[in-house]
């Protein structure tokens, strides 16, 4: 059974269609990559697969280990391992990221029916995936994306993805503000989560974070829809020659 | 954080209404008659066993308050209170004369153990009667005034407390043992003719607390009152006053509760504190009486007058509020800065849900030099809800490098509540130096898919948001109270999302 599978999937916004039927299959262990000119859909897509309210899904499904995922909340389709790595991750003040990464993976925990982890074991578990990315502890004590760099930020969503063991993660963008030591660090992260077990899907614009990051397969996404899809050499052929014959054939 | 997932378990099990306290205990009480009058002013005066100055101090206060009206000023609106309706005095009943607390009626004492506010255990912990086998234990105390209705029921600690000085008991006990004292300071804040509420209070309150720190004495344990209004129509008076001797210190606790019902119940409190030189005074309040059902229906009306004076040089006093109870709050901690170098500060977290009108804040007088003050306020309108911050910041002429900071800010939770916050500012020397910054913003969408996305219910994303929120504020709080009010919190805006 495919771990993810989306199909014909139509989705509007305040009246607007975004997606017009669109289909993809994820199974374990797999990356993708989502390519595609801005407002092409790449994010609503994210989005729907996460549950954000706001969008309404006119027709099509989405299949999650087979189960329909579009009846279950946000933090339903969390606990069963969809992890969604923001473009533009949020500020909460007053949180502290050490506090919020603790309520997080125990309520997912929890969801699970699996038991809270102890404070000494969580500490050991953060302590060491942070050490792995580059992120210092003083970080974790500040509120939750407060006056992070953009870079930051995205390093710290790689760091919960880390943390929460997740078996989908959906990278949105995780290349862009970051500089070119961050990008790696990142994708080294990234890449060290890569198992049998997880798959990955990485919407990005560039063929730059392929090379760190390389994908089993690479869709093209134009006005709502996979337009095409190939192997690695097809991020490399849109490198050249640009998004232009897709929209068209949209 | 473990308290988050604490509190929704602890939403989870409370059933179609939200209010944990809503209880009545069902114990024989002495009520005075309905309505007010000289002659109910001279019963509850009798009653207490009052000396005849006290007598007369309520009765001026009484015709003074034949003379006044109503403020309707504030951004609340509630029908008009019909003050002959309502009962001015109810005791629980004694059996005898108390002598220890063990002669308490049962069912008091159990209503305070329900409250999680165990006066038993307490006195155990006194040293009075050493529990069996064991050594008096180490834990942190709390001494406990216990005010059930119009009476003090007990006070735990007294015995420890006097041998450092400190005299804390109920202040009818007060009026009758320490006279100068309560008549020096009494009214002395808030004076008899202040307002309407302050007024009818000063004519007919019946009990409150007393506590004064004696020079130089650092208060050995926290100090700390509960109010329970029990009894059907009654209103409740409870008068505190507090006072820091030079160079003494002293914290405060407040907290309150009262059953469900479906008619609305009157309190008007009223709450003196004076710092004298050195001095300082750190008051907390928990305010949670029952806010009314989700129809708006009942629950109580708080008209209270909380003033301090930071009388001496170098005095502080500190006002830290968690107002999540009421249907009506009209409250204003307040300091008057008059001594040089005096320092007074407002901390707020008031959270309105359901048909909640809260309209709260606080003054800021400066008189003398050099005098600083510091307002943080905190308000979260969620229902239909209105939440209004009000406050006045003033330097008088004289008072020459005064400061104040002021920061409000407003979280709205949905599109059928309202914050406002309405500063005044006012310096009549050029040497002032006022700050305001005030923030209202919504609890935004994509905040809360960020936490659900994590894993977090919506409520359980709410939850943490208004913690974050509040966390400046919540720091303020003795640990105990900390923790607790994080609890409240949550529990107040349950079912505010979704
Ligand atoms: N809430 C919304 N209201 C109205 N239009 C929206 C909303 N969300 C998305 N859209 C529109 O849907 C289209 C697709 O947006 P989306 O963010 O999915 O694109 P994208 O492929 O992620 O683009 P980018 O590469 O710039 O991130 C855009 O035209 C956008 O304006
Ligand atoms: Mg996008």
């Amino acid at each position: 059974m495919a771990l993810l599978e989306v199909k014909d999937l139509q989705v509007r916004v305040e009246d607007r269609e975004i997606l017009h039927g669109l289909s993809l299959t994820v199974n374990d262990g797999e990356v993708h990559a989502i390519m595609g000119p801005n407002g092409s859909g790449k994010s609503t897509l994210s989005h729907v697969i996460a549950g954000k309210p706001g969008y309404e899904v006119t027709g099509g499904q989405i299949l999650f280990r087979g189960e329909d995922l579009l009846e279950m909340e946000p933090d339903e389709r969390a606990a069963k391992g969809v992890f969604l790595a923001f473009q533009y991750p949020v500020e909460i003040p007053g949180v502290t990221t050490m506090n919020f990464l603790r309520t997080a993976l125990n309520a997912q925990r929890k969801a699970r029916g699996e038991s809270e982890l102890l404070v000494p074991d969580f500490l050991k578990k953060v302590r060491s995936v942070a050490a792995g990315l580059n992120i210092p502890q003083d970080m974790l004590k500040r509120g939750v994306n407060v006056g992070f760099s953009g870079g930051e930020k995205k390093r710290n969503e790689i760091l919960q993805m880390a943390l929460f063991e997740p078996s989908l993660c959906i990278l949105d963008e995780m290349d862009s503000g970051l500089d070119i030591d961050a990008l790696r660090i990142a994708a080294d992260g990234v890449n060290a989560l890569r198992s049998p077990e997880r798959a990955m899907v990485v919407i990005t614009h560039y063929q730059r974070l392929l090379n760190y990051i390389v994908p089993d397969y690479v869709h093209v996404m134009a006005k709502g829809r996979v337009v095409k899809s190939g192997g690695k050499e097809l991020a490399l052929q849109l490198e050249e020659s640009g998004y232009a014959q897709f929209e068209d054939a949209a | 954080m473990p308290a988050v997932q604490e509190t929704v378990d602890r939403v989870r099990r409370i059933d179609v209404d939200q209010y944990r306290y809503g209880f009545e205990t069902l114990i024989e009480s002495e009520k005075a008659p309905k309505g007010l009058s000289e002659d109910i002013v001279r019963f509850i005066s009798e009653k207490k066993n009052e000396p005849a100055w006290m007598l007369e101090w309520r009765l001026e206060a009484y015709r003074r308050w034949l003379t006044m009206t109503e403020p309707t000023w504030a951004r609340v609106n509630y029908p008009k209170i019909d003050y002959q309706d309502l009962y001015y005095y109810a005791a629980p009943k004694p059996k005898k004369t108390l002598s220890s607390i063990d002669e308490i009626d049962p069912e008091i004492l159990k209503t305070y153990e329900k409250l999680g506010i165990p006066l038993r255990e307490v006195a155990i912990l006194e040293g009075v009667e050493p529990p069996p086998g064991g050594e008096p234990s180490e834990q942190r105390k709390i001494a406990v005034d216990a005010v059930f209705d119009s009476v003090s029921v007990a006070t735990t600690f007294q015995k420890e407390l006097k041998k450092a000085g400190v005299i804390f008991m109920p202040i009818s006990e007060a009026i009758r043992e320490h006279p100068e004292l309560v008549r020096k300071y009494l009214g002395s804040v808030v004076p008899t003719s202040d307002n309407f509420f302050a007024t009818l209070n000063s004519a007919v309150f019946s009990d409150g607390s007393f506590v004064y720190v004696p020079p130089g004495v650092r208060c050995p344990m926290e100090l700390s009152t509960y109010f329970r209004i029990n009894e059907r129509n009654t209103g409740q008076f409870e008068r505190t006053l507090i006072i820091a001797d030079k160079g003494s210190y002293v914290s405060y606790l407040e907290g309150c509760t009262a059953p469900q019902r479906d008619e609305n119940q009157l309190h008007a409190a009223v709450v003196e504190l004076v710092a004298l030189d050195d001095a300082e005074i750190k008051y907390s309040t928990v305010q949670n009486w029952y806010p009314g059902n989700s129809e708006g229906k009942g629950g109580i009306y708080n008209f209270v007058t909380k003033r301090g004076d930071c009388r001496g040089n170098h005095s502080k006093i500190s006002w830290t509020q968690v107002e999540t109870g009421s249907a009506i709050t009209w409250k204003y901690p307040s300091c008057i800065l008059r001594g040089d170098n005096s320092r007074g500060e407002f901390y707020s977290i008031a959270i309105s849900n359901g048909y909640q009108q809260v309209d709260s804040g606080t003054k800021m007088l400066h008189l003398g030099k050099n005098t600083s003050s510091r307002i943080i306020s905190k308000g979260i309108a969620a229902g239909k809800s209105q939440n209004t911050y009000r406050g006045l910041v003033t330097a008088h002429r004289k008072a020459t490098g005064a400061r104040n900071y002021t920061a409000c800010d407003s979280l709205l939770i949905g599109d059928k509540c309202g914050a406002h916050t309405v500063p005044y500012v006012e310096a009549k020397n050029s040497s002032a130096t006022f700050e305001h910054e005030a923030t209202t913003s919504k609890i935004s969408e994509d905040v809360l898919f960020y936490c659900t996305q994590r894993g977090l219910s919506q409520e359980e994303a709410v939850g943490l948001v208004v913690n974050g929120f509040v966390k400046d504020v919540l720091q303020q709080l003795p640990m105990e109270f900390a923790v607790e009010a994080q609890k409240l919190i949550s529990i107040s805006l349950e079912g505010s999302v979704g």
